[in-house]
């Protein structure tokens, strides 16, 4: 039985279609790495995943539930929690007032205060600070540690590097490392693709909206995953021709 | 010491004013609604008072813990079945629905009270007073109001730092979209903050109806303006900034009263003017919502 298992999503915003037709399975204690270009697609999905976003069309199912019509909040105490693009804290309460008002949904689990800190130690000495007075590193800490405390079964993390320098990148990736031993599922969307290969268990790579490469990370090469990302044809990369008409156009 | 008595005259008339702009604040900070029918939920406040003195022989004090609750239970159900449907058309449309609500009610009161004043006796209270020193006399009942009003923003701030729906309020005015990914039903929130303010704003209406004298259907339309006055004056967002507002204001219509009787709503336009041209985030900043 998949934890989530969205069948033909396709979304969008006002006339334009973000997605089309997606199908995507996460199982459980699995990280499934969404890959793809700026404006791919991957946000979008993660935010229909956690009913931030309302699909035009397709289905999704929490553990065989289909939860398609649940909103957010409902979902998010089911066990489905989304740390968003752009951390987005509560900017005028403190570090712990924002990890306190993510156990929310009053879900029961190993994830607390305590442990939460302990998880991502660059948040010990933060937890009375503004959020607003953090640096980029440790507002995603926080944003991560505020979608531990709702103790998810499934943490959908949107751009978690973006932004941020190497040092702190390799920090908080230390930390998921640790999230990933509680047995959760989830689902990563980032643009480091070394890094992806290097922690995902399986990778879907998105192009315009359209699923073009999925696999276990061990079964797919770097250049199958840059050519699905570059759009070029799989298993043939070669660069794109300028000289042409349609390769000025692309 | 005229001019000492009309400051502290001043103030303590700015602890009325601070009360009715404290729902007003609360409502906007939590849900960005501007609530255009603030002044006649405080009318309709002060009616349910008169009404528990006439039909059940209450006092006043006694009232407040029918009227407050009543009101708050109100404000919750506005809230869930015609503002927050409204929220969901578009941000104007609430703004809409509280003009409607502030044409609809004082009407309605007219037909079911009719347009004379009902009186909310306090018996001697409003007549007491304490004399500080030779030519400064501080009346019983208007010092009662500033201490409530300071009373209520100091447990206002307390139950938004200390209590889970505080910190929801709180976060709700930061991001609402981002705290529903938190689990938590922000309609609920948006609710409790709206029973909070209608709550609040009853009380303050039977504060108003009490230093006039009576209340009649068309008060609300001026306590109103007053609250927004304050509101802005002290600074959009802020709680003790709302209860400086209200104590600049109740300074310059103290200090105009001295000059004419004319003139207090007058300068204290002015004042909320002056403040709109050379201060428009208020006198005090504050990013904390409500």
């Amino acid at each position: 039985m998949p934890l989530i298992h969205a069948q033909s999503i396709s979304a969008g915003y006002g006339d334009s279609r973000a997605i089309s037709d997606v199908i995507l399975t996460l199982q459980n204690g699995e990280l499934l790495a969404l890959v793809g270009a700026n404006g791919a697609g991957k946000s979008t999905l993660l935010r229909v995943i956690a009913g931030a976003h309302r699909p035009t069309a397709g289905t999704v199912s929490f553990k065989d539930s289909d939860i398609s019509r649940l909103t957010d909040f409902q979902r998010n105490k089911l066990g489905i929690s989304l740390v968003p693009e752009g951390r987005r804290l509560f900017a005028s309460m403190t570090v712990i007032e924002n990890l306190i008002v993510g156990a929310g949904s009053g879900r029961a689990g190993a994830w607390n205060v305590e442990s939460v800190v302990e998880t991502l130690p660059m948040l010990k000495p933060l937890l009375k600070r503004n959020a607003s007075r953090l640096s980029g590193g440790q507002q995603q800490a926080v944003s991560i540690g505020r979608a531990l405390m709702s103790n998810p079964e499934v943490l959908l993390l949107d751009e978690v590097s973006l932004g941020l320098a190497p040092i702190i990148i390799d920090e908080l990736y230390e930390s998921l490392s640790v999230v990933r031993q509680s047995g959760l599922g989830i689902i990563l969307v980032e643009q480091d693709l070394a890094r992806t290969i290097a922690v995902a268990d399986r990778i879907m790579c998105l192009l315009e909206g359209h699923v073009v490469l999925e696999g276990k990370s061990g079964d797919l090469t770097h250049d199958q995953i840059t050519d699905a990302y570059f759009g070029h044809s799989i298993g043939s990369f070669s660069e794109p021709d300028l000289t042409t008409e349609e390769g000025v156009q692309a | 010491m005229i001019v000492l008595n009309a400051l502290v005259q001043g103030v303590l008339l700015g602890g009325l004013f601070a009360m009715a702009a404290l729902g007003l604040s609360i409502a906007f900070g939590v849900l960005r609604v501007v609530n255009l029918a603030h002044g006649e939920i405080m009318t309709v406040g002060a009616y349910l008072a008169y009404l528990s003195l006439s039909s059940f022989g209450l006092n006043v004090w006694v009232s407040l813990l029918i009227v407050v609750p009543a009101m708050g239970f109100v404000g919750y159900w506005v809230q869930r079945l015609l503002l927050q449907r409204a929220l969901r058309l578009s941000e104007l449309a609430p703004l809409l629905v509280t003009f409607g609500l502030a044409i609809m009610i004082p009407n309605a009161l007219v037909e079911v009270f009719t347009n004379d004043k009902k009186p909310l006796p306090t018996g001697d209270l409003a007549v007491q007073s304490i004399t500080i020193v030779d030519g400064i006399t501080i009346g019983v009942l208007p010092l009662l109001t500033l201490v409530v009003a300071v009373a209520l923003i100091a447990g206002m701030q307390l139950f938004l730092a200390r209590t889970q729906m505080g910190r929801y309020m709180r976060a709700a005015a930061d991001d609402s979209d981002t705290l529903r990914l938190m689990g938590i039903d922000y309609r609920k929130v948006y609710a409790f903050a709206m029973a909070l303010a209608f709550g609040i704003a009853a009380l303050a209406g039977v504060f108003f109806g009490i230093r006039q004298g009576g209340v009649t259907p068309f008060d609300g339309q001026l306590t109103v303006l007053f609250a927004f006055e304050a509101v802005i004056i002290g600074g959009l967002g802020s709680l003790w900034g709302t209860l400086a507002g209200g104590i600049v204001l109740g300074i310059a219509h103290s200090l105009a009263g001295q000059i004419s009787p004319d003139l207090p709503l007058l300068v204290g336009n002015l004042v909320f003017l002056a403040i709109l041209v050379f201060r428009p985030t208020g006198i005090v900043r504050s990013k904390v919502a409500a």
